[in-house]
């Protein structure tokens, strides 16, 4: 990671990232990350929010007096009483993602409900982005969908699709039609493997046709919980024909960059 | 456990139609992607017809939709002079001699169970929504669908019957059990209309309301659809949706214009059939005129 000012040492700040689905922290000292925590989002935000900050604060030993600032992202940013500030979750995509990869000029953000394209200079200012909030064909519970229809456990679709040896066409874009096209595959005894790579290559073609909106530039950069999914980042490779920097902790990326946004504004 | 979204499937004969003495049968099969209708005709009158659910094969739902629409009539399948296949699955009717669009048969299927003054035709189906323009004969002058994605179809209020634990049929009277009409579910996707609706209830929405704000967005999701085509009277509403009167009324709300009432001698489901089959007694007519 790139080391940073002198002066800036000892800046202890906090980036929250309300997600439809998770919650997740990110802690900051010195550009170094001293801790991570998830939470499922639960009956309200504001809850699941202090839960996943407390966990934090836990993991990294320290008080919450203890952060300079702290500064939220995700659509549920507002819903953070302890954040002094926010920032859009394409301005946080933007941030983390040069952070870890300085050379990334596209950056790929595929979360539970949304998906998002951010073409940015060298600097990461934004210079274009597409989003997808309407449709689930484009987002992460597409493939969650499927894995219940399929019944394979999401964190093995990525795995398992990549054991097929045979593309697939699906025909429905839309989740609920895909559902039952997946059950008519399941009947025709298609392969589990084959299918689940149907599924990956269904919902890269639409995070593909998204990006293609702003454009590719290299180098392009993958972020968000579905990136978790190796299926799918090979069909989105495929897809888009370009090599992707995927990072270790793909889906903590918008907190990461709502951290160093807090470190800029306090 | 209770499936919650299955509609009752069912079939009927025509009481007086003496199909011996008839000259002309035909037939028309449509085979939806989610019901597949069968529907007879003798002389171009309604005699016979079946719906039912599709199944994981096309032509195996064909076959047994046209089984059940003969069954008890005493009448054959080569009793049947012409059959065409229609809907989503039509390549898949094995014993149709031809198909046509699911477009044309439901202008057409309209044209008779309304009359000639029909020129707007809504079909709201299972898997699609079509906004259909038609002429004094049925024939199609102009149609708008939507075929990718579930929102304002049978699909979504079957997702929404399910996790509401409403049956299907019961949905409509429910959705007006409200003190006062709520603001639509405001997620078109439906997938996400589902979370929406779970965090309504746990906010404390009882399910009618519930019911009254989807059914609600599903008017308006078919209302922009029309609106785009504009909608010219006499309007009616074909497929399985017409039967909701919570969606019906709501979309006649948002057009201010009212839809012809469903003519009790007809289920609004089988107009595609109808037309199918009026299709095939126009072309057995055609065959004999050549032959002479």
């Amino acid at each position: 990671m790139p080391t940073l000012l002198k002066e800036e040492r000892e800046v202890i700040t906090a980036g929250i990232d309300v997600g439809a689905k998770t919650v997740k922290v990110v802690i900051l000292k010195d550009g170094q990350i001293l801790s991570r925590a998830k939470v499922l989002v639960g009956f309200d935000q504001r809850t699941s929010a202090e839960g996943a900050f407390d966990e934090a604060l836990r993991l990294a030993g320290l008080s919450s007096e203890e952060i300079e600032h702290v500064t939220a992202t995700g659509v549920g940013r507002k819903e953070v009483p302890f954040a002094e500030t926010d920032i859009t979750e394409v301005g946080a995509a933007a941030k983390g993602a040069t952070f870890l990869f300085p050379s990334a000029r596209t950056i790929i953000d595929v979360g539970a409900e949304e998906g998002r394209a951010v073409k940015c200079d060298e600097t990461g200012k934004i210079k274009d982005f597409a989003i997808n909030e309407k449709c689930a064909a484009g987002a992460g519970a597409f493939v969650e969908a499927m894995s219940r229809a399929l019944e394979i456990k999401l964190e093995e679709m990525g795995e398992i699709s990549l054991l097929s040896k045979k593309a697939v066409p699906m025909n429905a874009q839309c989740t609920v039609f895909a559902e039952s096209e997946v059950v008519s595959l399941i009947h025709a005894k298609t392969p589990k493997e084959d299918i689940a790579r149907a599924i990956h290559d269904a919902i890269a073609s639409r995070i593909a046709s998204m990006v293609r909106r702003v454009g590719v530039e290299r180098e392009v950069a993958l972020i968000g919980g579905v990136a978790k999914n190796i299926g799918f980042v090979d069909s989105l490779r495929r897809s888009l024909g370009v090599d992707l920097l995927v990072p270790d902790e793909p889906e903590f990326v918008c907190a990461l960059g709502a951290a160093l946004v807090a470190r800029e504004e306090r | 456990m209770r499936e919650y979204w299955r509609w009752p499937e069912y079939r009927r004969t025509v009481p007086d139609v003496n199909w011996r003495e008839g000259k002309i049968i035909t037939a028309g099969v449509d085979v939806g992607s989610v019901s597949s209708k069968a529907v007879i005709m003798v002389d171009g009158e309604l005699f016979a017809y079946s719906i039912m659910r599709t199944g994981s094969s096309s032509p195996d739902s064909a076959q047994r939709a046209m089984d059940w629409a003969l069954e008890g009539t005493g009448m054959k399948l080569e009793d049947i002079q012409y059959i065409i296949g229609t809907g989503y699955g039509r390549v898949n009717v094995p014993f149709a001699t031809r198909t046509i669009t699911e477009i044309a048969c439901h202008a057409r299927g309209a044209n008779y169970m309304w009359g000639p003054t029909v020129r707007t035709v809504m079909d709201m189906g299972g898997q699609d929504c079509k906004a259909i323009r038609c002429d004094h004969r049925g024939k199609v002058t102009a149609f708008l669908m939507n075929d990718k994605c579930a929102a304002g179809t049978g699909r979504g209020m079957e997702v929404f019957a399910d996790l509401l634990a409403v049956p299907i049929e019961e949905v409509g009277e429910l959705s007006f059990q409200v003190d006062e009409e709520p603001e639509p579910v405001s997620s078109t996707c439906v997938v996400f209309a589902k979370s929406e609706a779970i965090g309504l209830l746990r906010k404390g929405w009882p399910k009618e309301k519930v019911l009254a704000a989807y059914c609600s967005a599903m008017a308006k999701r078919i209302y922009e659809l029309l609106a785009r085509i504009g909608v010219e009277e006499d309007f009616v509403i074909t497929g399985g949706i017409a039967k909701n009167i919570g969606v019906v009324r709501r979309l006649e709300r948002e057009l201010g214009i009212k839809a012809l009432p469903i003519n009790p001698k007809y289920d609004p489901m089988i107009a595609g059939g109808i037309g199918a089959a009026l299709f095939a007694k126009a072309l057995v007519e055609k065959g004999k005129r050549e032959k002479r």
